[in-house]
């Protein structure tokens, strides 16, 4: 490893722009006659639209227009789509209503938008806003799983009687029926895996313009992958032709799953520049994000545990609804499917698993993938299972799940994932040293005496990553390919660029791919340059999300950088008359090995451009393309300690330590891995103690800012304790697993494990604010 | 938010004289609470009047029996005083854990009071302490100034000029935050006085905004320490009630704050 | 509408405002200076925080016609040209930063806790005092570091002043 190579801690090549000022997020754009929008949005969560009067509004001062759902429909843009069809166990298709960018008939969730006004500032689009009249019908609202599941409840879809979508399962039912019949054990839980709000610190904006001359559109937009917003723009929202579309992801702060859906306000930005013949800026505001960024999680789930007299598992049986709010979102079909069902056998060798998924509609957001999606769901089932397993059965937690780990890869679970590669025992190990797991019992006895309650929490989660296989995830009913291409332009000059589908929001691609570059050719990251989020310099990509960028996305990379090295070598060869198997890259020179021969890298680009000289027959220039499409998921896993102490007066938690051991085979820049695993326990950390969406009966927010939906702050984290261990996955060449989701993985269970040890019961839901532990100890 | 016209006075009868010419004037001092709302549209005021840089507002004085803090004042200031910290720490204290810093550089004594929010600090030690808000045109007691949520006894166009605390044998202030706003879930200011009384306010606790707790300050009037509230218990009648916090949760903040904050108190 | 007067980052401006406009607004509409972010409606987030005669306030929660003949500082107002403050420096150094939507608020927060504390800050206070500014990417762990980190720098380069 280089200075700058694989492995090496890299300080990021993109902060400087950030800590100056300099970013340019999509709400930074300003562009010559650009007018702004603001939209008129529900304020009941199921209601019949009866008129729209935009009378007074449309001549208030500065309005350019004001459009509505009807205008939408009538202009036969398509209504949002939903990528992955999931069948039913009658053999049935999933039950999709229609959801159009603005509704022009119902509106079914608070927030959703029936109208816009498009006017000089955003204060004057504002002021006309309230100058539109909407009359309303009000119907009655299911609000959540329970009020939308029962008998009578009021009917979202005509699509979807009784409001379910689909009904699905997964595993072999009459054997895990058998195993829990001859199981000497059972423990069994109910679990409310409470919905959050993702909360990137930049909210969502667009901006559309349309160039009538050439009759192409842009749309600037806050996505994690737009060439995927390009593709649904085009081929199924019908607002642009592909070729007549640029999409361009700028700098993006942050989006954790909510920027990979395309929402109705891109697409009304985009329509409505033509429209109104101007370009038309929204930028959404934190309400907004609240009521319209798809929500995440939502499920309500029965699990229980078969053990035999030897306390090895034999069996899980999972019963689970799960709330896709109001409509269907692009990826929410997948989420508690096959992204959560195929997880269940978590670290575990159980050899029977069986799991129902009934995912319904309600009058509430959509909800959609967000950080972790659907993996973290499945550990938080497996883990309090095993942990609540270990209490019941007196054993201590670490030593029933030790005995249950699996051992032998590659393993085939029960649930489709075939673990390739992994030693559960080692992460388990680091972790509980980390911790002085073995002190523990001492230290309570220690916090007891002082009068505190302090409780100790484990959690190993599994997560498959790298999402794709295209061929995998197609036969499973996705939409889409997965696989991730690349470019890589050596220019004449010898600097590079690397072109690649895979979006940075946060994640410091621009550092890490440029690491991949610095190992291979030996040159300095300063001579190489990133390009990303743009469809007009990046030719495809599926973009960035479920921990793929690394696996797949740096994998492409990687393929196209063989391809280039393949032909500097033969040029390198040519003009050094040597043969091109004794030709070697180090330090951005092609060496002749065993001689002091060498051209450098600028000399070789300069020839495959001038080609003067090149050997017969080949073309001219440097620069190749790769798409890669991996053989199977990654399987990072972990084992995070959590430590803590519990107020018995306020229900308080404090932390006293927090440790991670997380398996992501080859990290490419130690630092930037350790800040993911940061955030992404905060924000499990945030889902267990802190957050949570709540509505009311009849479908109103109730946290709909930060005044009331408790965002994790600096005070509330401890600093974390991180460790490695290492197998390589065997499955893409660089044995790189991913990262990005782990700590929103497995955090949440820890916490719970932690707190439920502590109180000396399990009567406590996420997210345990002090109020719930206080009521958990006192009744 | 509303087009509104904004107003920097240099003193406190200009400022009045412009509120009265507004049409639906507010008098604005930090701001912290009112741009907010003025932001969502909740209050659509004609006129601004901006009292925060009137110099005979700002700053902090001894008195004979305690101490002045003038409307305008910021929390920040009155937090880092040394003649606060020196007369009443338990009250630079309180200031101290208002908002967060940014908030506290711009915030204000007066701003706070007349706004009066159920779950705000000051009021509490405004009434436990059983300090003398004065404004353009009078003194109001403390007991006579809180009318509940968002309710105050000042008149329309009345300003707010200083606050008169005195200094009392203990005093002690202990909150506990709302995960999410960071006000206070419930925060009790504990008070003895020099002749033994003992005043008890909680804030963030009742439907009615800042209450005295008389049940505890009868056990602390008996035996001024914790250990005297072990066995009484708050009702939690009245109480607020949310998705942070039982009204039961709330009655039992209400104990153990005011455990805390004579423990602190010493 | 008036015209605001006011110093930002060393220069005086002036700019023509209707008087609902906040201070945010009136630097990234008015002066381009777009650093400076809006994260939430409520006065919570922090990724607005400027300086406003030295102190960091919340840039969203107060009138630009407050701020007039105030000294106002963005973030793009704390580098010595290419030199970055020592702030900045820590956070690259210390990768804390991600997203880099909340860092200018953090950045501008940090600076003002360090010279109200100087350098006896722990983490515990630090940690306290970044109550106003949230981040969603790091977890805060890094910018505990930053700030810490520092903290330092800050102590020694006002020492070399």
């Amino acid at each position: 490893m280089g200075v700058e190579g694989i492995g090496a801690s890299v300080v990021r090549k993109e902060d400087r722009r950030f800590i100056t000022g300099k970013g340019r997020y999509v709400d930074d754009i300003k562009i010559v006659g650009l007018t702004h929008a603001h939209f008129i949005r529900s304020p009941h969560a199921h209601a019949k639209v009866k008129s729209i009067d935009i009378s007074a509004a449309k001549d208030m001062p500065g309005v350019v227009g004001v459009l509505t759902g009807q205008q939408i429909v009538d202009d036969k843009v398509g209504n949002l789509i939903c990528g992955w069809a999931i069948t039913s166990k009658d053999g049935t298709g999933m039950k999709m209503g229609a959801w159009p960018a603005m509704a022009p008939e119902t509106v079914r969730f608070v927030g959703q938008a029936v109208a816009v006004v498009i006017a000089e500032t955003k204060n004057q689009a504002k002021d006309a806003a309230e100058a539109v009249v909407v009359n309303y019908e009000e119907l009655p609202a299911a609000a959540d799983i329970r009020a939308a599941i029962k008998q009578g409840a009021p009917q979202l879809h005509p699509e979807a009687p009784g409001n379910v979508i689909y009904d699905w399962t997964i595993g072999e039912e009459a054997a895990t029926e058998a195993a829990f019949k001859a199981a000497a054990n059972v423990v069994s839980l109910d679990i409310t895996n409470n919905r959050l709000v993702p909360n990137a610190m930049e909210p969502r904006a667009a901006i559309g313009e349309y160039n009538e001359a050439e009759e192409h559109f842009t749309l600037y937009t806050t996505s994690q992958n737009p060439h995927v917003a390009r593709l649904v723009l085009s081929a199924f929202y019908n607002i642009a032709p592909e070729h007549k579309l640029r999409v361009v992801a700028p700098d993006v702060g942050g989006g954790f799953g909510s920027k990979i859906f395309i929402y109705p306000e891109e697409m009304v930005a985009l329509w409505a520049s033509k429209k109104v013949g101007r370009p038309v800026k929204w930028t959404g505001d934190r309400t907004e994000a609240f009521l319209t960024d798809a929500h995440g999680r939502d499920h309500l789930t029965n699990a229980e545990l078969a053990l035999d007299a030897n306390n090895k598992i034999t069996g899980l049986r999972v019963k689970t609804y799960a709330n896709l709010g109001a409509y269907m979102s692009l990826f929410s079909s997948s989420v508690p499917t096959y992204l959560y069902a195929t997880l269940l056998s978590g670290q575990y060798n159980i050899p029977n698993i069986f799991a129902e998924v009934i995912s319904v509609y309600t009058n509430t957001t959509p909800v959609d993938a967000y950080r972790g999606a659907g993996r973290p769901e499945a550990s938080f089932v497996v883990e309090r299972l095993l942990e609540t397993a270990a209490r019941q059965l007196k054993v201590d937690p670490a030593e029933l799940r030790r005995k249950n780990f699996i051992t032998q890869f590659p393993h085939q679970t029960p649930v489709i994932m075939a673990y390739d590669v992994g030693d559960f025992g080692a992460s388990l190990d680091s972790a509980m040293k980390a911790i002085d797991y073995a002190g523990f019992p001492a230290r309570k006895a220690k916090a007891k005496s002082e009068g505190k309650l302090r409780g100790i929490g484990l959690s190993c989660y599994i997560e498959a990553c790298g999402i794709a296989p295209s061929k995998a995830v197609g036969s499973l009913g996705a939409g889409v390919g997965l696989w991730e291409s690349a470019e890589v332009r050596v220019n004449p000059v010898g600097t590079i660029e690397v072109l690649t589908g895979s979006h940075s929001h946060g994640q410091g691609h621009e550092t890490t791919f440029c690491q991949l570059i610095a190992e291979r050719l030996g040159v300095p990251i300063s001579q190489v340059q990133i390009v990303h989020g743009d469809t007009d310099k990046v030719q495809f990509g599926m973009g960035t999300y479920g921990s793929r960028s690394a696996a797949v996305g740096l994998t492409a990379i990687l393929k196209a950088m063989e391809k280039v090295e393949a032909k500097a070598k033969k040029i390198a060869a040519h003009a050094l008359e040597a043969s091109e198997s004794d030709i070697v890259i180090e330090n951005g020179e092609f060496k002749v090995t065993g001689t002091d021969k060498s051209i450098a890298l600028p000399m070789v680009a300069l020839a495959a451009y001038t080609a003067h000289n090149l050997p017969d027959g080949m073309e001219p220039g440097l620069k190749e393309g790769a798409f890669y499409d991996p053989t199977n998921f990654t399987f990072p896993a972990g084992a995070y300690i959590c430590e803590l102490e519990v107020d018995a007066a306020t229900g308080k938690t404090s932390f006293v330590n927090f440790v991670a051991a997380d398996d992501f085979g080859r990290l490419i820049n130690p630092m930037i891995v350790e800040g993911q695993v940061h955030g992404g326990l905060a924000q499990g950390i945030g889902q267990a103690l802190l957050e949570g969406a709540a509505y009311d009966s009849s479908g109103q927010l109730l946290t709909a800012s930060f005044m009331d939906y408790a965002m994790p702050r600096a005070d509330d984290l401890p600093s974390f304790k991180l460790n490695h261990t290492t197998t390589l996955c065997p499955g893409n060449p660089l044995g790189v697993k991913g990262c990005g989701e782990a700590g929103a993985i497995g955090a949440s269970a820890a916490v719970i494990n932690a707190i439920t040890d502590a109180i000396g019961n399990n009567k406590i839901e996420m997210p345990a604010t002090p109020d719930r532990v206080w009521h958990a100890i006192h009744g | 938010m509303y087009e509104t016209t904004y107003h920097r006075p240099s003193s406190v009868d200009e400022a009045v004289a412009l509120f009265g010419k507004g049409k639906e004037a507010k008098f604005l001092a930090g701001g912290q609470t009112l741009l907010p709302v003025m932001k969502q549209r909740l209050a659509a005021p004609s006129d601004v009047i901006d009292v925060a840089r009137i110099k005979e507002l700002i700053g902090i004085e001894p008195t004979g029996d305690g101490i002045m803090i003038k409307a305008a004042t910021t929390h920040y200031d009155v937090a880092t005083s040394g003649t606060v910290q020196k007369a009443i720490p338990a009250l630079a204290y309180l200031a101290s854990l208002i908002g967060d810093p940014a908030v506290r550089y711009r915030g204000t004594i007066g701003g706070s009071l007349a706004n009066n929010d159920p779950a705000a600090d000051y009021p509490a030690a405004v009434l436990a302490l059983g300090a003398t808000v004065k404004t353009n045109k009078r003194s109001i007691s403390a007991d006579d100034f809180f009318k509940g949520l968002f309710s105050t006894a000042l008149d329309d166009g009345e300003i707010i000029t200083a606050v008169s605390f005195p200094v009392q044998a203990k005093a002690g202030y202990s909150k506990f935050n709302n995960p999410a706003s960071r006000f206070a879930l419930t925060g009790v200011f504990v008070a003895r006085t020099p002749a033994g009384d003992v005043r008890v306010a909680a804030t963030g606790a009742s439907q009615n905004g800042v209450m005295r707790v008389p049940v505890i300050e009868a056990a602390l009037k008996a035996n001024w320490s914790a250990g005297a509230l072990d066995s009484i218990k708050v009702s939690d009648s009245g109480m607020l009630a949310d998705i942070h916090g039982s009204a039961a949760y709330r009655a039992n903040l209400v104990k153990v704050m005011a455990q805390r904050a004579v423990t602190a108190a010493g | 509408m008036s015209t605001i007067k006011l110093t930002v980052n060393g220069k005086a401006v002036s700019a023509d405002v209707e008087d609902r406009t906040l201070l945010v607004h009136l630097l990234r509409e008015n002066l381009n200076l777009t650093g400076t972010h809006v994260g939430c409606d409520t006065s919570q987030c922090g990724a607005c925080v400027v300086h406003i005669d030295g102190r960091a306030v919340k840039s969203c929660t107060v009138l630009a016609g407050q701020a007039a003949g105030s000294n106002v500082t963005t973030i793009e107002g704390i580098s010595k040209g290419d030199e970055l403050h020592p702030m900045q420096a820590a956070f690259r150094d210390n990768h804390g930063l991600q997203c880099g939507y909340c860092t200018p608020g953090m950045i501008m927060s940090s600076i003002d806790i360090v010279n109200r504390h100087g350098g006896k800050l722990d983490e515990e206070t630090v940690r306290q005092e970044l109550e106003g500014n949230i981040c969603r990417c790091t977890g805060y762990h890094n910018i505990v570091k930053a700030v810490l980190d520092a903290a330092g720098r800050m102590k020694v380069s006002q020492a070399a002043e």
